[in-house]
């Protein structure tokens, strides 16, 4: 019924004339989406104008594995301490009254700490932790600042500034979405605290709190602007080894190397992202109020 | 039973102010360091005089010209990048869901196919087609907004994606179609303000996005109000560190102030918000 009236509506259907109003946005996505991800994509298997595995097997070296294992190890510790923290603090701020002063001011801080962070995370911490930053100074630790800028030291607590906050921001609907009556359920029912927590809480709460997890994997496995900005030699890490394709001296034969290693970093967070879909989709379930 | 209730209540009272306290600390600490950090001079007095310096706009653009041109820059790119997003996403999924409803899993998909694709690699794959809009349209950063939608393009389409859900597209449409108007007055007139939240998010989730973008700006140099405060802070940290907190406190101050303009429903903050529309795409919003 409601296709014959639209038929009638719009005069008639007339797929051509249809199609033309998409045109735009397919225009649009091909030239700066489809395009670029085609060049990394070719780009990894081809050197001097002809194919090769060359670029690919380029992976393999020392300073490209180095950085890829720094990468994903960084990604995982910063991940999971975040997710334990991020968890905690949402479960608190839960606990508060919902439309009070504090749950806003935790979230919005969180918010701009969050998705503003980048380059100014690293200032911050250049304040603080630097020879002559404040908590230095205020406990006279001298000058041991050479910490900060090593990645599985100052960068893993830098980048707990901007995992922590996210996790709050992707975890707290999953926590509101606890429902009091579970807790009257399992009281009524002769359940503990500890209990309620292991058999009801935890289960419900693990698909997010896996999937959360995941989504902080890739915003530290991709974040580059605070490692660049705090890391001025040497690219422990994959983005910053990319970013130095670009502004380094290209060895002959090796100019597509950068787009191999593109290459690699979108097959680990395909893969980490997929995963997050299906736990995702398993959590909703239980999130509909 | 109440006082075993009011005992939980009270537990869980101190436990939210131990934790809460306890990151307020940690987050707070960096933070004021800064302030430390911008208010010394060099024998280790307090001084206003970085604060002063930045309020003074004429000599501030004088002489930290990157300065002037990065924050001129940000506001543009913030401004195109709405507008090139809106353009392109609010037609094309009003048709979508109108004329060609088979299209709508394609669009879903091409939209959220960036959340996989880290900006640095975006960048990468850019560097050819940039080659191109440099050559038509010049070097100046504005048309980092083109490689700025496809990163917002994600966020977008789901808030939009939630606002279209939630009225009645085609009805709307044809009412307005059958008292005679255009196709362009269905858009401007009826769609669009039907769809103001919507819009509203979106666009602030992409300022946001744009404001805090360094990565590709800064591999294609070109300056925005980030790369600015990453080449200033080489000369002179006192200023870079005060710019960063400043656009952070200010951030801050509109997330918390949208936060209670933002429907009596939701404590949450905008971005809160999106986030959860992200989450949860296939959520109905209309349930």
């Amino acid at each position: 019924m409601a296709e014959v009236r639209t038929r009638r509506a719009s005069g008639g259907f007339r797929p051509p004339g249809a199609l033309l109003g998409v045109v735009p946005f397919f225009a649009y996505v091909t030239v700066f989406l489809i395009i670029p991800a085609l060049v990394v994509v070719i780009g990894a298997f081809v050197s001097g104008g002809r194919p090769t595995l060359g670029n690919i097997r380029a992976l393999g070296g020392p300073a490209v594995t180095a950085a890829l294992w720094h990468s994903v190890v960084l990604s995982v510790v910063t991940a999971v301490v975040g997710a334990v923290l991020g968890a905690v603090l949402a479960y608190a701020v839960s606990t508060a009254p919902p439309n009070g002063v504090l749950k806003r001011f935790v979230t919005s801080l969180c918010g701009v700490l969050a998705q503003f962070g980048g380059v100014i995370l690293a200032f911050a911490f250049l304040a603080t932790f630097s020879a002559q930053g404040f908590l230095t100074r205020l406990l006279g630790t001298g000058g041991g600042g050479l910490w900060l800028y090593e990645w599985d030291k100052g960068l893993m607590l830098v980048y707990l500034y901007f995992q922590v906050p996210l996790m709050l921001i992707v975890f707290l609907p999953a926590v509101e979405g606890l429902r009091p009556q579970w807790r009257e359920a399992t009281e009524t029912l002769g359940g503990s605290t500890f209990l309620y927590w292991r058999k009801v809480a935890g289960p419900i709460l693990m698909p997010s709190f896996i999937g959360a997890l995941l989504l902080l994997f890739t915003n530290a496995f991709s974040a580059y602007a605070t490692a660049a900005a705090l890391v001025s030699q040497g690219s422990p890490l994959l983005p910053l080894q990319i970013g130095g394709t670009f502004t380094s001296e290209v060895i002959l034969g090796q100019e597509n190397v950068g787009k191999a290693m593109a290459l690699e970093m979108v097959v680990v967070v395909a893969v980490v992202m997929t995963a997050y879909a299906v736990l995702d989709r398993r959590a909703s379930k239980w999130l509909v109020r | 039973m109440s006082g075993q209730r009011a005992s939980m209540r009270r537990r869980q009272d101190l436990f939210r102010w131990v934790v809460v306290s306890l990151s307020l600390v940690f987050f707070g600490l960096p933070l004021f360091s800064m302030l430390e950090f911008t208010t010394r001079d060099a024998q280790g007095h307090r001084t206003g005089a970085t604060w002063s310096a930045l309020a003074d706009f004429g000599a501030i653009s004088t002489r930290y010209p990157d300065l002037r041109a990065g924050f001129i820059a940000s506001i543009g790119l913030a401004v195109l990048t709405v507008v090139v997003m809106l353009v392109l996403l609010v037609p094309t999924m009003t048709w979508v869901r109108l004329r060609l409803p088979g299209l709508g899993r394609t669009v879903e998909f091409i939209c959220l196919l960036p959340l996989t694709v880290p900006a640095i690699v975006l960048v990468v794959g850019l560097t050819p087609v940039y080659a191109w809009v440099t050559y038509f349209l010049g070097g100046n950063a504005i048309w980092l907004s083109f490689a700025y939608v496809v990163l917002v393009l994600p966020y977008a389409y789901r808030a939009l994606d939630a606002g279209l859900r939630a009225i009645d597209v085609r009805t709307l449409s044809e009412a307005a179609r059958s008292l005679g108007a255009g196709w362009g007055t269905v858009m401007l007139r009826v769609i669009l303000p039907n769809l103001r939240t919507a819009v509203l998010s979106a666009s602030f989730l992409a300022v946001a996005l744009t404001l805090g973008e360094f990565t590709i700006a800064n591999l294609f140099s070109r300056t925005n109000l980030q790369v600015a405060m990453y080449l200033i802070g080489k000369s002179d940290a006192q200023i870079s560190v005060a710019v960063g907190l400043a656009s952070l406190v200010f951030a801050f101050v509109i997330l918390f102030a949208m936060s209670f303009v933002g429907g009596q429903r939701s404590s949450a903050s905008p971005l809160t918000r999106l986030n959860r529309l992200t989450r949860s795409g296939r959520r109905k919003e209309t349930a």
